[in-house]
């Protein structure tokens, strides 16, 4: 296996969305998932020397994320004087009873089950970004995660429209083909 | 006459609204005779439907600066 070497300076373009939504999932809260990935850069940088290059530099960087995902629960938690029991009532439930077996979550409902797909969908579909070129990967990612306007796009990346949709054309091709292997059929 | 290439590009402008009214009419009519474009734009269809679904965040512009320009301070 060749040896992984790390490279700093490309970290927040290579890394810091799919870093950022990593900890978003974990931590519901933008503000609190872009200190982490900030802390988790620092880190990275701090223990650099440290890094064997036994695993790629995304493997490694999202190993630190998660102690720091880990390391906020516990201080969030230090900060309550005891850990406290919530039950949440089902107010709209037409039985009234107190058991607590009777609020237990809907085994049969498909929400729960849905929104882990979509975040494992996510995490596929930046699995596939990030094997595209950096110029393809950058065009995609503005024009459909991002939202923005072709104008806006082509400015950012000093090409002209034409330029833009066939460079948009391939990504899409690219990740069909790269979802169809990883995800499932499409 | 377009070549597949071309409607499949008026295809993916086309998932983003942005084609204009000739363009889908071109579009449309070559998906009548052309079946591998057909299943393009059904794939092409499904890969913009799994992408809103899966509502991927990404951190801002700026943010990212600020994060790099940072990060060199650092280091």
């Amino acid at each position: 296996m060749t040896k992984q070497i790390l490279n700093p300076d490309t970290w927040v373009d290579s890394y810091s969305d799919y870093l950022f939504n990593y900890a978003v999932t974990r931590v519901n809260d933008s503000e609190i998932a872009k200190d982490l990935v900030q802390e988790t850069f620092f880190a990275g940088l701090k223990s650099a020397k440290n890094f064997k290059g036994e695993a790629a530099e995304r493997t490694w960087l999202i190993s630190i994320l998660k102690r720091k995902v880990i390391d906020h629960y516990r201080k969030i938690n230090s900060k309550k004087a005891k850990s406290v029991i919530r039950i949440t009532k089902n107010n709209n439930s037409d039985t009234d009873s107190n058991f607590l077996e009777e609020q237990v979550a809907d085994p049969t409902s498909l929400l729960e089950n849905s929104k882990m797909e979509n975040e494992e969908l996510g995490i596929a579909i930046q699995e596939c970004i990030a094997k595209l070129p950096k110029k393809h990967a950058m065009a995609f990612t503005l024009k459909t995660i991002n939202g923005l306007s072709t104008e806006e796009v082509c400015k950012e990346l000093e090409i002209n429209p034409s330029n833009l949709w066939v460079i948009i054309h391939r990504a899409r091709t690219a990740l069909m083909e790269c979802l169809n292997n990883n995800w499932f059929k499409i | 006459m377009k070549t597949c290439k071309d409607v499949e590009i008026l295809c993916t402008k086309a998932q983003y609204n942005e084609a204009t009214l000739l363009e889908k009419i071109q579009l449309k009519l070559h998906m009548l005779i052309c079946k591998t474009c057909k299943t393009f734009v059904k794939k092409n269809t499904k890969l913009t439907s799994l992408c809103s679904q899966a509502k991927i965040k990404t951190l801002p512009m700026e943010e990212k600066e600020k994060m790099k320009r940072t990060l060199r301070s650092k280091s």
